[in-house]
């Protein structure tokens, strides 16, 4: 099937077959090896990218679910040479290690933000539910998030990610959004 | 004068390694495409114990993109490929052969039997279901009391036995201690416990991947290891392949755990098929592959009595283990649960001490080092039974550990299993914790809650604990048979600019290295942290090294680096004596700088490296080189030590454990990076706390694997952990120049019988000295409500969900 997805910014047109993961898609075909695959039963989340404005487990997407969306990903945060603030504070907080599951930690972070910015330590531990880190206790994790917070601002990040009070719906496939 | 910089170690700096992992600009070995590149999948036993007796591949080979398929024999046809065992703990240690492929019999469900290659990784698995196995199956040998058993069925039929061997360590024997037996027979109070040590997966993050490009005469092999080296080394002896002609690179990896402490019958597949198809080859391997393939670890029943009189002193320890295996032996194998043998005594004057270990085969994935391997154990047995004991003797379980630890001014101290403890505080660590976790408060809160017969009872436990880090001084390793080393390598190179490249043998994956190497070659050399750079993990430019596991890399590798630049110091001081036209006696090194005595004349290291560079004017026999290497050899082990508290609220109606509160104060000597220590001990912690309350490797009658995924094994999120109140003390380790001990292991090691003992302790009143890892609620509730400590049995598992598990792998049907 031929699809069209914008990814971090660009349009991508392509063939797939119709079982294509997205994931799968992003890595193998548009080289977006960011984004990783950490299980096969849409436990672990480091797959996690953003689909028209929500996170979603690109695992758990199909190529062709993503025809004519936009997609974000770990590698289309930062702007211009700033790190997105969710970036920053996960490296100036110590929340990785490994690094295998932060692009998937760090899309979730912010679609938790986007719901709620200014969460309590509960609120960070419940909105990353989804996602497994066999590193950092999560404590740091938590503490990024928060941190995050405090340093956003509207409007922070790439312009698929601005959407306004309200606007955010159940449009997302998929995943755990 | 001029101020004396700030000095680099100690600083909480942020990691260097960070800003490309935060932008996915990653070099994971998925993540690499060649030329050419084809795809591996392999077809995997679905039952734990059969001959093969028939295999059709030709179907699969016909499918759309197969380049070819092979099975065992056609990898190996003389059958003489085994997996390699670097440690027999006995001289007649049984080490059944580990073949790539399965060869005439399986041995456990989710060993390979066929090897599909594919231009796709989906058309090599889509294949897979093409490939048609006939299975005769076999008796299935499932945990070890069963496998040791009279007429037990055999795993392995020609070597008559379930045991691989059988290693004991007596003081008596040794010289360092009594005779426990008379020790226990004479002693006015004995406590016997029987504990289970679960088996878990280490489940490092990042599934294991592997690619070998065989298209140059010197093999290059991609793969998520901890231990290129000895990974290199090893593929050339089992396979027979010219060491020289064979490199390896461990790009980014995502966690290892002593789970990518391995020389796999993948990796060694993986060259054998790139080297019959000239192609370059990769495989990435799914999670639920993972589960059932990739080393598991723990899994001992531990026998253990410790003897005292009625004061408390403790007079003797005798443990007995049975450790299983699994089907084969992996890399480290019997040894894991040989290290732990140094550990039962722990931070105890024990006067008497015995201990034996059985290792057994069953059909089982094998176990290996895990997060501790074989201190955990220990660790978790000889907690346990201290407050076994306190609660036997009716004293304070703190008391009871305080008046049989090492004091603070007994150190050096040999142990009864014959480690000298270089230092430690153990009063320190212990009132720091004590008082950050309010442990009069919190027992105070503790009577209360019983005396009103509160639904949610309160725990309150304890680990004071230690372990042998730094693995190891070359000649213990060679006393235990262990077949390497335990130095590690490291090389400075002073570049023309000024710029370093550090080379290290360790091999992080995740741990920060970069960032704390940078920090210690700053202060040593003076130079910015930013402008070293740290060359790791692959065997062109990283070319000697025994890698990364054990909590060795900074006690060892770190102390490497810091042996290298001093030679370069060294170096450097003859060259700038000369520039200066001084005496090197008269030379001062800080800050970089080569001062003469009492002058201001200078001349910085970066200076002196060009002029090396240039090499024009070079005193006399010098050669034009401030690069320098250093092999470092611990003369001992070190041994950080700490003391964690937990805190947990148990609701005795539905047995649900919460975590209240953890406190620890952990001494690791002396600290790089506070940053990520603090980080190491959170992670640390987390998997210890794991093991305590959620995760285990469950099989079934059949030898399948239950929980074979992440929806079935229950690593924890973030929702299942609190936050943790960490602190350190710091006794220096005399057994190295930076005073460090390692901090890999210690939130592991001491958590998990921390956690147990506050939930025994909650609920002790209702008659439980016992509660089996994990403790899910409904084994928590059966030991409350029904005497049940070891509630095991359907329902009961952790997981236990049957639903995702995928039979061409390994998995359930």
């Amino acid at each position: 099937m031929r699809i069209t997805v914008t990814v971090d910014g660009t349009g991508y047109t392509d063939e797939v077959e119709p079982r294509t993961l997205l994931v799968h898609h992003l890595r193998e075909k548009l080289g977006k090896t960011g984004t990783v695959v950490g299980c096969d039963t849409s436990n672990c989340g480091a797959c996690t990218v953003h689909l028209n404005g929500q996170s979603v487990k690109s695992c758990s997407v199909l190529a062709v679910q993503a025809d004519g969306g936009e997609v974000t990903t770990v590698e289309g945060l930062a702007r211009d040479g700033q790190l997105h603030p969710v970036q920053q504070a996960f490296r100036d907080n110590h929340a990785l290690q490994c690094g295998f599951c932060t692009p998937g930690m760090i899309m979730q972070s912010i679609d938790l933000l986007a719901d709620n910015p200014n969460p309590d330590e509960e609120a960070v531990r419940e909105g990353l539910e989804g996602n497994l880190c066999r590193c950092t206790g999560y404590q740091n994790i938590v503490r990024a998030v928060r941190d995050a917070a405090g340093h956003m601002r509207p409007g922070a990040g790439p312009e698929a990610e601005q959407v306004a009070d309200g606007e955010r719906t159940t449009t997302g496939v998929g995943g755990d959004a | 004068m001029t101020a004396m910089a700030e000095p680099e170690v100690g600083r909480a700096r942020v990691r260097k390694e960070d800003e490309r992992l935060i932008t996915g600009r990653t070099r994971w070995t998925d993540n690499i495409a060649l030329p050419g590149l084809v795809h591996m999948a392999f077809l995997r036993s679905p039952t734990a114990h059969a001959r093969i007796t028939a295999m059709d591949t030709s179907a699969a080979k016909e499918m759309p993109g197969v380049i070819a398929v092979y099975t065992g024999d056609d990898l190996d046809p003389g059958g003489e490929v085994g997996m390699p065992n670097a440690w027999p703990i006995t001289p007649d240690q049984k080490t059944p052969r580990r073949p790539m492929l399965a060869q005439g019999t399986v041995n456990f469900a989710g060993e390979a039997v066929a090897v599909v290659i594919a231009r796709s990784a989906a058309e090599a698995e889509d294949a897979l279901a093409e490939i048609d196995v006939d299975y005769d199956d076999l008796p299935v040998v499932l945990g070890v009391d069963d496998a040791v058993a009279d007429g037990a069925p055999l795993v392995h039929e020609d070597m008559g036995t379930n045991k691989s061997a059988e290693w004991i360590f007596d003081s008596a024997e040794a010289g360092s201690g009594g005779d426990v037996q008379q020790a226990i027979s004479s002693s006015e109070v004995v406590v016997t416990r029987r504990f289970r040590q679960q088996r878990l997966v280490p489940a490092f993050m990042e599934p294991r991947s592997v690619v070998v490009d065989p298209t140059a005469p010197q093999l290059t092999m991609w793969s998520a290891t901890q231990v290129p080296h000895i990974l290199k080394t090893m593929v050339a002896m089992t396979l027979g392949l010219p060491e020289h002609q064979v490199r390896v690179i461990a790009p980014d990896v995502g966690g290892g755990f002593g789970g990518k402490l391995a020389v796999t019958p993948e990796e060694c597949a993986a060259v054998v098929v790139a080297q019959k198809l000239g192609k370059p080859v990769k495989w990435t391997e799914s999670r639920s592959e993972t589960m059932v393939s990739a080393h598991h670890g723990r899994d001992q029943m531990q026998d253990i009595t410790i003897s005292a009189s009625r004061d408390g002193t403790i007079t003797g320890l005798k443990v007995d283990l049975l450790a299983d295996m699994g089907a084969y032996l992996g890399i480290v194998g019997g040894g894991v649960p040989v290290l732990g043998a140094f550990m039962f005594n722990a931070i105890y004057k024990v006067p008497a001490y015995r201990f034996s270990c059985t290792t057994v085969f069953t059909n089982t994935t094998l176990t290996d080092a895990y997060r501790g391997a074989g201190r955990p154990e220990a660790t978790f047995a000889i907690e346990r039974i201290m407050d076994e004991l306190a609660a036997e003797l009716g004293m304070d379980p703190m008391e009871l550990r305080e008046k049989n630890w090492i004091k603070h001014d007994e150190f050096p101290y040999t142990t009864v299993s014959t480690l000298t403890y270089d230092s430690g505080n153990y009063e320190a660590a212990t009132a720091k914790a004590m008082q950050l976790f309010d442990y009069d408060g919190l027992r105070r809160e503790q009577r209360e809650r019983r005396e009103r017969g509160d639904r949610v009872q309160l725990g309150i436990g304890i680990s004071t604990f230690t372990e042998m880090c730094g693995l190891a001084p070359s000649r213990v390793l060679g006393s235990l048979d262990y077949g390497a080393g335990g130095w590690e390598h490291a090389a400075i190179r002073m570049l023309p600019t000024g710029k370093v490249e550090v080379v290290t043998g360790a091999s992080p994956h995740g741990q920060g290295h970069e960032t704390a190497w940078s920090q210690i070659v700053a202060d040593q050399l003076g130079v910015g942290f930013d402008d070293i750079e740290i060359l790791h993990g692959d065997t062109q430019s990283s070319h000697k090294g025994l890698d990364t596991y054990g909590s060795r890399s900074l006690t060892v590798g770190g102390i490497a680096v810091v042996k290298a630049a001093e030679k370069v110091i060294a170096k450097a001081r003859k060259v700038a004596a000369h520039l200066m036209e001084a005496s090197e006696d008269d030379l001062e090194f800080a800050d970089g700088k080569f001062t003469v005595r009492g002058t201001d004349t200078s001349t910085a290291i970066q200076d002196v490296a060009l002029a090396v560079f240039a090499a024009h004017d070079l005193p006399e026999g010098v050669e034009p080189t401030l690069d320098s290497e250093a092999v470092f050899d611990p003369e001992n082990f070190s041994f950080p030590h700490g003391t964690h508290l937990c805190a947990t609220e148990v609701d005795t109606e539905t047995g649900r454990v919460r975590l209240r509160s953890y406190v620890c104060v952990d001494d690791i000597g002396k600290v790089i990076n506070p940053l990520i220590v603090e980080g190491q001990m959170h992670g640390g912690l987390a998997q210890g706390i794991a093991q305590a309350l959620f995760e285990e490797a469950v099989y079934d009658e059949f030898g399948t694997l239950t929980s074979g995924t992440f929806a079935d094994y229950l690593l924890p999120s973030a929702m299942d952990l609190p936050s943790f109140t960490t602190d350190r003390t710091e006794t220096a380790a005399t057994s190295n120049p930076l005073g460090v001990k390692g901090v890999g292991e210690a939130g592991t090691i001491a958590s998990t019988p921390a956690v147990v003992n506050s939930v025994v302790d909650a609920v002790r009143h209702h008659g439980v000295n016992d509660i089996e890892m994990p403790l899910s609620p409904m084994r928590v509730w059966r030991a409350v409500h029904e005497g049940d400590a070891a509630a095991g049995g359907p329902g009961a598992e952790a997981g236990g969900g049957l639903g995702s598990i995928d039979s061409a792998h390994g998995g359930a049907q």
